[in-house]
């Protein structure tokens, strides 16, 4: 039998649940994992040790009374941006340093109804935004493969605890990429729901029209097990949609040949590392051999999607980061004197330089003159970037793309140039402009680092994109890979 | 393309409510100068019939106006940093 770190949360909640396997030794062997290998990877904001031990003896007891629980002492990492009620969020900032969130984010209580065990709360950076989680106001966290290399982010976190074994699952959010961008740098799966298949009541807004909770897991089964139980309508959050959620785990099963998958050859001209791209063309030969056919489609506009999503994305979080003013959460400047003067003090002592950077960004296309040339532009270049997906989806049924343009760059090496660390997300913003779902799974290594295929699929269309990932994983080994710590 | 002064960040910081140092003004003008010569590309589409979107999901559906429990009151003022009588105090607003 495997070590316990070892075993996806399908084998953990499958053994809790008959008894072979219990929470607590569960839980203990995870956060033993965690202790040891935390130093070269620093990817905890805190870890919840006791209320953990004490949820999983709970678990354990539930179980021995007849419960049927769906994730049954699976230990889960919260991106430190979601809400858990009793421990503090940080959303990676100084701004919120101290504060205790009063109530839990349905994502996450719809894990913990399902006996899930949280874990802890994984770094980020500064409210989601960045690539690298070098953004984060506390540490950097570093890539498993190589500890001189980042995790990718803005999931950097969650993504490196799952790499290194400390959970099997967690919990990352995607807006432009947050999700599957450190998925494919740290060699794990990551899915970003359609726009409104999983609730934010209980995320904290960065750039709301764009904003998805999702998935992080070693493979697609687990992925589909965790998308089933948090995608839904709530009540508490009037954008998500009330679209039945199908079993994703037992879909995902189902035949995959002859679905067509189409490449947008044209957008993979230039800029991509070359054995990146090798391994993106292996991925497809797989898929091919597997029955599904290739075609290729064109996506005009979305060479136009980086610059669409930072002024959308910067305009919304200008709006959302308002709420930071030192007088309902957090930390206020001390020394400040009027009002006006306690604002200006807080955000700037409680903001790290990439949030003041998006914010004065966002307040400058929504300001008096540059609305329309900026803001306005930007809206309608989505409409057309979705359009763009709508016909492409006439003649396929999954779009594949090469999640990032290259794999896990140096620490430090994009952090001079925000233009820079933005065009990585070239991929990856196009999805969430469109609101459509995508999922990134690991294609093989380059020179000893991790690459993602990224799958592209029609709204509410999740279960595609699963049974095609599916289909990959049954004919590789890519996702078994692990890094040596 | 309208270039990013540091006059330009000053203004933007004041309505952001945000206060800047010497080295950030200067920094951020050059660095927004970039980013918006980057987003010229969609200012050259022909964007005159294009319809905005503002969402991606169908248009917000409406709940029922009726009264649901909300936050308990001591625990939205317990994550507060200066809590007093039940409210939330700010320094003075009028001298």
């Amino acid at each position: 039998m495997p070590s316990l770190i070892q075993l996806t949360a399908c084998e953990i909640a499958a053994g809790v649940q008959r008894r072979t396997l219990s929470a607590v030794d569960v839980v203990s062997a995870h956060l033993e994992r965690a202790a040891a290998v935390e130093p070269k990877v620093h990817a905890w904001r805190s870890l919840l040790t006791t209320r953990a031990l004490e949820r999983a003896r709970q678990v354990d007891s539930a179980v021995r009374a007849g419960e049927t629980l769906p994730l049954a002492g699976v230990p889960v990492a919260i991106k430190d941006v979601l809400h858990v009620e009793g421990a503090p969020t940080t959303c990676g900032s100084r701004v919120l340093e101290g504060y205790m969130p009063p109530y839990t984010a349905t994502a996450v209580a719809q894990l913990e109804r399902a006996g899930a065990i949280v874990l802890g709360k994984t770094n980020m950076d500064e409210f989601a935004m960045g690539s690298s989680t070098e953004n984060s106001a506390y540490e950097p966290t570093l890539n498993p493969w190589d500890a001189t290399r980042v995790p990718g982010g803005s999931s950097g976190g969650s993504a490196a605890a799952v790499a290194a074994s400390m959970v099997p699952v967690a919990l990352g959010t995607d807006t432009g990429g947050s999700i599957r961008q450190p998925a494919a740098f740290c060699g794990v799966v990551g899915l970003k729901p359609t726009y409104g298949r999983v609730s934010r009541y209980g995320l904290v807004a960065y750039a709301s029209s764009l904003d998805q909770v999702g998935p992080m897991a070693r493979d697609v089964e687990d992925v589909a097990l965790l998308a089933s139980l948090i995608c839904g309508r709530d009540p508490r959050d009037a954008t998500s949609a009330a679209v039945d959620v199908p079993d994703f785990r037992a879909q995902m099963n189902g035949d995959a040949a002859g679905l067509r998958v189409g490449v947008p050859w044209g957008f993979l001209d230039h800029g991509i590392d070359a054995g990146v791209l090798a391994s993106f063309r292996e991925a497809l030969a797989v898929l091919e051999k597997a029955g599904l056919r290739l075609v290729e489609v064109a996506l005009p506009h979305i060479e136009h999607a980086i610059a669409t999503y930072y002024l959308v994305a910067t305009a919304e979080a200008s709006s959302n980061l308002a709420r930071y003013d030192g007088v309902r959460y957090g930390v206020r400047a001390s020394d400040a004197g009027d009002l006006l003067t306690m604002y200006g003090k807080t955000r700037d002592a409680g903001f790290g330089p990439e949030v003041k950077r998006r914010i004065i960004l966002g307040t400058f296309v929504l300001s008096s003159g540059y609305y329309d040339a900026y803001y306005l532009a930007a809206q309608k270049v989505r409409t057309l970037i979705r359009r763009d997906f709508e016909r492409a989806f006439e003649s396929c049924d999954v779009i594949a793309l090469p999640t990032t343009p290259s794999t896990a760059f140096r620490l430090g090496e994009k952090t001079a140039d925000p233009l820079q660390m933005y065009l990585e997300d070239v991929f990856t913003v196009p999805a969430n402009l469109a609101g459509i779902p995508g999922l990134s799974l690991p294609c093989g290594l380059v020179r000893d680092l991790p690459v993602g295929l990224q799958l592209l699929g029609r709204s509410f269309d999740e279960t595609t994109l699963l049974r095609v990932g599916r289909v990959y994983q049954t004919r590789t080994d890519h996702h078994r890979a692990r890094p040596a710590l | 393309m309208p270039r990013v002064t540091v006059e330009t960040v000053d203004h933007i910081a004041r309505l952001a409510r945000i206060l800047l140092t010497e080295e950030e003004r200067v920094i951020f003008a050059r660095q927004l100068d970039d980013i918006l010569a980057y987003a010229e590309s969609i200012r050259a589409l022909d964007l005159a019939q294009v319809e905005p979107m503002s969402h991606a999901g169908d248009v917000s559906p409406l709940r029922e106006d009726v009264a649901r429990e909300s936050l308990a009151r001591d625990a939205v003022l317990g994550a507060a940093p200066d809590p007093a009588d039940g409210l939330f105090r700010v320094p003075r607003v009028l001298a």
